[in-house]
């Protein structure tokens, strides 16, 4: 017995040992790159510390203080979930209507399909610096039309009721494509003979059709897009920190912009890390609805 | 579909097939005249782009709309572009970037995913626990201790510090992982007998079947690391250094910032190398990308 069942536990042993091999490398580099920097963030966050000065104190909750009462940080908080509000109707509601369109054509579907996808796969960082341009008070294409059509100049980025909205429409430009696929999905895995069946029992004008079927049907899909559209937008920051740094007036200040300029500008490493905590805490929210609305759906 | 529908639905008798065919085209109409006007706002940038980048400075500057430039000016502008600031040059280190984080992503993940989907060993709950909760942590959470300890090290300003945070893909992981579960244990099992190592299992049999999964993951990573900005911005001051998007902010925000052909001609540049890949292989594009949304 002991001289079959020797090869086979060694096997074991030995299968256990190449496990652990294989999986030590990805192990490190979690404990360096997640575990041990929240560690550290979590401690940071109750010091005085600042990149460079070599000594620190414990303040103990003081940085959290100061970061709910910081004017600033709260209107970059405020301002964020501005964003997210504009763009996630925004981006949600017309991508379903261009995926519902889209999703009947035959012969054009590629066609739309390759143009509201390419915002996708663009540098959203050259495109900022082109939308920038177009949006200039006199010199850009669309101010221009907007002289032609008899309107005034209409200055997007440096009137700070405007900035705000005019950056969450090139979110929305950004997202669209991307809702889109996701909404294309969820429609072809509705079945085909469900719109046959209710034409029979006399459900007959498309609006009918949507209410009835697709949008009931499409219900998991939606709420996995507004998730992680949420998340998306609240992670706003390349077309802050190219197109507008945080201004006219901070009415672009966001979190993520925040916490770069505290972290990474003025080096107020322990307040930064607070912000970031904060950051992570609202992330970690947005998550928690994702893996909830997932395991929905894969029970539906 | 749509037309055996329609027909199916008019109360026969009632509507004659001239209305339900002037019905039909006028639906059409209203759908595509939407579709078309969506797809106006989406290329709106892009058409300008590439028109103003072939534009002369006085056509720029001029209050006059006009689409075409009367004057051919796209040499001038791109070798400007080319020449004032080393937009090759961001390319270049675009791709150094994006291949190195990606080989040594694969080179980590895959490993790591066959040991948690097939192979027993302490730790293994454990570790997968830790990656599904690292998956919702991003790059900007970790990134103050990690440029501290870059700074500590005196790494700053390195090709290594722009890859090191994403040398852990846990979202690769748990791909792969979700992947390797479904490869048949028989053959495993008959490779094992046939003496081969688990090594070259890893290698030579199962990295080979989820060339899909690899394909999509891949084209996932690049577009995320040739399109970020926040990780750059914060480790890298040398601007011959600098990726794609950094290079472009330098070139905005330095004294070309007003010469909007030059501008326009550099943000061409590197937009087009994901943009054309995107076009040549739309399917793989769209599934790695959107990959994250229905994982």
């Amino acid at each position: 017995m002991s001289a079959a069942a020797l090869p086979f536990r060694r096997q074991l042993l030995w299968q256990k040992l190449t496990g652990a091999g294989f999986a030590l490398p990805a192990f490190l580099l979690l404990l360096a790159l997640h575990v041990v920097p929240l560690l550290v963030l979590a401690g940071l966050s109750f010091t005085d510390y600042e990149l460079g000065v070599v000594t620190f104190e414990w303040v103990g909750l003081d940085n959290y203080a100061q970061a709910f009462s910081d004017e600033v940080f709260r209107r970059s908080l405020v301002n964020t979930l501005y964003y997210v509000a504009i763009v996630l109707p925004g981006s949600v509601i017309l991508s379903l209507l261009v995926a519902v369109l889209v999703h009947q054509r035959k012969r054009t579907r590629s066609f739309y399909e390759i143009i509201y996808f390419l915002p996708v796969t663009s540098t959203l960082i050259a495109m900022a610096t082109v939308w920038q341009f177009l949006l200039h008070p006199s010199l850009g294409v669309i101010n221009a039309a907007l002289r032609k059509l008899g309107f005034g100049e209409v200055p997007f980025l440096s009137d700070p009721d405007l900035a705000l909205p005019t950056l969450a429409m090139i979110g929305i430009w950004q997202l669209v494509g991307f809702n889109m696929i996701l909404f294309l999905a969820g429609l072809s895995s509705i079945p085909r003979d469900l719109y046959e069946a209710s034409a029979i029992d006399g459900v007959g004008n498309g609006v009918d059709r949507f209410l009835t079927i697709t949008w009931p049907l499409l219900g998991p899909t939606t709420l996995f897009v507004i998730v992680t559209t949420s998340i998306t937008a609240f992670k706003v920051f390349d077309t802050v920190a190219v197109m507008t740094k945080g201004g006219p007036q901070g009415a672009t200040e966001v979190i993520l912009y925040a916490i770069y300029l505290e972290g990474f500008y003025y080096f107020r490493t322990a307040y930064a890390s607070v912000l970031t905590l904060v950051f992570l805490t609202f992330v970690v929210i947005f998550s928690v609805i994702q893996t909830f609305v997932l395991d929905r759906r894969t029970h539906y | 579909m749509q037309a055996t529908l329609s027909t199916r639905t008019a109360p026969a008798g009632e509507v004659s097939p001239a209305a339900v065919m002037i019905r039909r085209m006028s639906g059409l109409f209203f759908v595509h005249a939407f579709l078309l006007a969506g797809a106006v706002f989406i290329l709106l940038p892009f058409v300008w782009m590439l028109v103003t980048s072939i534009k002369p400075p006085e056509e720029v500057f001029s209050a006059e709309l006009s689409f075409w430039p009367d004057r051919f000016y796209g040499l001038e502008n791109y070798s400007f572009a080319l020449t004032a600031a080393p937009v090759l040059r961001f390319a270049l280190n675009g791709v150094i970037v994006c291949t190195g984080i990606l080989v040594v992503q694969l080179l980590i993940a895959i490993p790591c995913a066959y040991a948690l989907a097939k192979l027993q060993f302490p730790g293994r709950h454990l570790l997968f626990v830790l990656v599904l909760l690292a998956l919702c942590i991003p790059i900007q959470v970790p990134a103050l201790p990690i440029y501290m300890a870059l700074a500590w090290l005196g790494l700053l300003n390195t090709y290594f510090s722009m890859m090191v945070p994403f040398f852990l893909s846990v979202f690769g992981i748990f791909l792969f992982r979700q992947f390797f579960r479904s490869f048949p244990d028989d053959i495993i099992h008959a490779a094992r007998l046939d003496g081969m190592s688990e090594f070259e299992i890893v290698w030579r049999i199962v990295t080979p079947s989820a060339w899909p999964a690899i394909a999509a993951f891949s084209v996932f990573s690049i577009v995320a690391h040739w399109n970020d900005l926040y990780w750059p911005l914060i480790v890298i001051s040398d601007i011959n250094l600098a990726p794609p998007p950094l290079g472009m902010m330098y070139f905005a925000d330095a004294e070309t910032g007003s010469n909007y052909g030059a501008l326009t001609a550099a943000a061409t540049v590197l937009t087009a190398p994901l943009v054309v890949t995107f076009l040549f292989a739309r399917r793989r594009f769209i599934e790695g990308i959107t990959m994250t949304g229905v994982k």
